[in-house]
């Protein structure tokens, strides 16, 4: 059920693009935010694919609902002001009109359900993983680690005079974490200190980082790209300045860098 | 028999003046009054710190908050937080316009427990005087008003966190005394014929709060107690090396903190029924509905709390659990909304400044019920989660929703509260600027959540520089909505033109307005007889 509805949004999503394009000539979706955006990032990962389409319907839904609201108002204000209608009228109950309120709320609340769990199972099952990296969150930057390589490096803001032109301040890091494409990757986070969250908007993830507990999640990037998020749980005074960046590059260049990474020597801050 | 007689002779009667009027007081519209100004205090304060976070946000690299790299921006956030909530919304709606308007709507001559209703009032001083204190020691506390441990335990050391939690202690035992003196007081107090099911939709919405502060808070002072403890007598309640769970907090906290929200909207729904009802000059449209709408909102209120969780690594099936069951309060919401348009079908509509408010109400907070809708499903709020989209959608139901609410009963009862009106033009002024203002601020920040702007960040990328600037600027609109309203305030009091017993005419049926404005001292020495 749930993948019709979505199919059926498909279209509402590239309205929704066209339209936001056509008054801000920014808004195109992209792996990073961009001036003025006021939708999501541009998918790069099944799920989010999915969670983008789901949240499509929900806002012509909800979209449907605030404007039945304020037309009702409106058609309220006009035709029952005192100036129009004199004397009010005493009617305070109608059962049929009471139920209908009630049952219809109750089946777009059905409807909405299903496509809704659907990605909430997809999100949380990681299928069978081909790539394990382990994120553990610091005050304040993030210790990446991929345990089957053997590869093991800090990932810290690039500060502004470290920048080249073109990069993102608050969003650079000096470190990236590197995936290769088309991969199921299955990310384990932690967190040696206190509470963060590791998130990537494009991919539709976002998971806590929580001391003393393993939290697991996954993605699947289609695009070789360069993907931005940031930490998502206030962690004190530098929350702000820890971001996260991966890199999706070809298994080919995958298993380079992984090469590389291995033949160099290994020091703390890695690199 | 005996006692009985003897109880009419020795009637005092007792108008004590002075100091000891205020400090002494007894009488709920004295408290009232006091919790009013009280609250008046705190929304100053807290919109203040407000101000200042939009200014540190107008532009990207703002440095007004940078000290301690930082540690302030987010010692106001937190600041902010806790004192809009525990010291402007719930003392206003709860303490407030409770107190005033439960024992007169139920013409009851005062609350069952007079002395308790001065302690509830009094311990709120003690605590904002901690919670200032939580500002101005060492580094102050900047956790958030969630203080997630560990960042509120190992993470900040100094004694200002302390404070904080001592604060809320204080604020939190004020609202279970003010939440058991409500109950009792409804349960007992009502007049002859004054059933449960004709009280007004506004002591309704006081009854469920007051259950709801009852069950909840105790939870919530747990939680601090343990929190104290593990910041300074060795315990590891949350310490994962020590066998606790971080995860553990959360789930005591908002198992208060989900109750918590519906406590701050649930009296502002009955402010609304009252005002929609009185210049519609019609009965509320499906009374029965509306109450068991909020006795519903509260029950389920209190089994959706892990919907703030869904990020933490809980199963996926209790996700899909707390998914279901937080959709299914959407529904008494419907209710409500449906119910009160359905007030206003057929009425004979004027649309004095409580009646702007009552409206603007009902649009906005559709508008942060959708975008609930949306937070509701565990997959979405993935993407959503901790962005500026969720600060979007509480801003929606509380600084519109519950703001427009204790905006609309000020307007509505301050002329029986004060015995002077407000003229009609200058407050519908301050119904523009603060409508077009708190949009202005807070719509934008969907999109900023959309892109994915992490909300608690004093600095972020410049992409998301547009849309900051504009919230910001709708700040400085709102802020001067605010001051705006003080000065109607003081004309109100100084110039404003005496007040009938009822100004608002043959729509407001409710008892407080049979008695004069403002009403005496004592009221409902004989009991009215409601038929
Ligand atoms: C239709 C009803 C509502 C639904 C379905 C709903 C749902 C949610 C959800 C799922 C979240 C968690 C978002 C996240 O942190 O990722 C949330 C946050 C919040 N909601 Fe609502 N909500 C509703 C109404 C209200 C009302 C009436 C209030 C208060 C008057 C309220 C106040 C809040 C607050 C304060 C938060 C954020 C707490 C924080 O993290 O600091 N909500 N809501
Ligand atoms: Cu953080
Ligand atoms: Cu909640």
């Amino acid at each position: 059920m749930g993948d019709k509805i979505i199919k059926r949004h498909q279209m509402g999503k590239t309205l929704a693009i066209t339209l936001c394009s056509l008054f801000f000539p920014t808004c195109a979706t992209a792996a990073f935010p961009k001036p003025w955006q006021m939708y999501y990032q541009e998918p790069a990962t099944p799920v989010m694919e999915y969670l983008y389409d789901f949240h499509a319907t929900l806002l012509w839904i909800e979209g449907g609902i605030v404007l039945l609201v304020a037309t009702l108002l409106i058609v309220v204000i006009a035709r029952f002001r005192a100036s129009r209608n004199k004397t009010a009228s005493k009617t305070s109950h109608n059962t049929l009109l009471e139920i209908i309120w009630t049952a219809i709320p109750v089946l777009v609340l059905v409807f909405i359900a299903f496509p809704s769990f659907k990605l909430l199972y997809m999100m949380d099952v990681t299928p069978k993983s081909e790539l394990t990296i382990k994120a553990i969150g610091n005050q304040w930057y993030w210790t990446y680690e991929y345990p089957d390589q053997e590869i093991r490096f800090d990932s810290n803001m690039l500060a502004e005079n470290q920048m080249k032109p073109g990069q993102f301040r608050l969003l650079e890091v000096d470190n990236r974490v590197m995936v290769p494409t088309n991969t199921n990757v299955r990310v384990i986070t932690t967190s040696t200190d206190v509470l963060h969250s590791w998130a990537v908007p494009a991919f539709g993830v976002k998971r806590d980082s929580v001391p003393g507990r393993l939290n697991e999640t996954w993605f699947n990037v289609k695009k070789e790209g360069v993907y931005y998020g940031q930490c998502s749980e206030l962690c004190g005074v530098k929350h702000g300045f820890m971001p996260i960046v991966v890199e999706a590059v070809s298994p080919e260049k995958f298993n380079e860098w992984v090469a590389s990474k291995k033949s160099a020597p290994r020091t703390h801050s890695g690199g | 028999m005996a006692y009985a007689a003897t109880a009419d002779h020795v009637h005092i009667e007792d108008h004590p003046t002075g100091w000891r009027r205020w400090v002494l007081s007894t009488n709920h519209k004295d408290i009232g009054t006091m919790y009013i100004l009280f609250g008046a205090f705190g929304a100053l304060f807290g919109s203040v710190l407000s101000l200042l976070i939009r200014l540190q946000l107008a532009h990207p690299g703002g440095t007004l908050l940078a000290g301690g790299e930082f540690q302030i921006y987010n010692v106001v956030i937190t600041a902010h937080g806790l004192l809009m909530i525990f010291f402007f919304v719930m003392p206003v709606l709860i303490g407030g316009f409770g107190n005033w308007f439960v024992p007169l709507m139920i013409g009851a001559p005062d609350m069952a427990f007079p002395r308790l209703n001065n302690i509830s009032f009094w311990l709120l001083i003690p605590s904002l005087i901690l919670l200032t204190l939580s500002i101005v020691v060492g580094s102050g506390a900047g956790t958030g008003w969630t203080f997630y441990p560990p960042l509120s335990s190992v993470g900040q050391p100094g004694a200002a966190v302390d404070f904080m939690l001592v604060s809320l202690h204080l604020a939190g035992a004020s609202s279970i005394l003010g939440a058991i003196n409500f109950i009792t007081t409804i349960f007992n107090m009502r007049a002859p014929g004054m059933t449960m099911h004709k009280v007004p939709l506004f002591v309704w919405g006081m009854l469920v709060t007051a259950f709801l502060l009852l069950l909840a808070v105790p939870v919530l002072a747990g939680a601090i107690t343990m929190l104290l403890t593990d910041r300074g007598f060795g315990t590891t309640f949350f310490e994962p090396g020590g066998g606790g769970d971080p995860l553990l907090f959360q789930h005591l906290f908002w198992f208060f903190g989900h109750p918590e929200v519906y406590i701050m909207i649930l009296p502002a729904f009955g402010v609304i029924s009252q005002v929609i009802s009185t210049f519609a000059r019609k009965p509320v449209f499906g009374y029965l509905g509306m109450a068991y709408a909020m006795v519903s909102i509260g029950v389920i209120g209190f089994v959706v709390w892990a919907h703030h969780m869904f990020a933490v690594g809980l199963d996926v099936n209790v996700n899909a659990y707390f998914t279901a069951a937080t959709l299914i309060i959407a529904v008494p919401t419907g209710i409500k909304i449906f119910s009160w348009i359905a007030t206003m079908w057929g009425g004979s509509l004027t649309f004095e400044t409580p009646m702007l408010y009552a409206v603007g109400f009902i649009i906005l907070f559709v508008i942060g019920g959708v975008t609930g809708v949306t937070l509701a499903n565990g997959g979405v709020d993935i993407s959503l989660h901790d962005t500026y989209f969720v600060v979007a959608h509480f801003h929606y139901v509380l600084s519109m929703g519950a703001l427009f609410g204790i905006f609309a009963g000020f307007y509505y009862w301050f002329p029986k509260m004060t015995g002077k009106m407000i003229p009609n033009w200058m407050g519908n002024i301050h119904f523009w600027i603060t409508f077009i203002g708190v949009n202005v601020i807070f719509f934008p920040m969907h999109f900023l959540g959309l892109a994915g702007m992490p909300r608690r960040i004093p600095d972020y990328p410049e992409a998301f520089s547009g849309w900051n600037y504009i919230a910001s600027i709708g700040a400085l609109m709102t802020f001067a909505g605010a001051i705006y309203f003080a000065f109607i305030v003081f004309y109100g009091f100084k110039w404003g033109k005496k007040a009938p017993a009822n100004p608002w005419g043959e729509g407001a049926t409710t008892l407080e307005w049979t008695l004069s404005s403002p009403p005496p001292f004592h009221t409902f020495e004989t009991q009215p007889h409601i038929s």
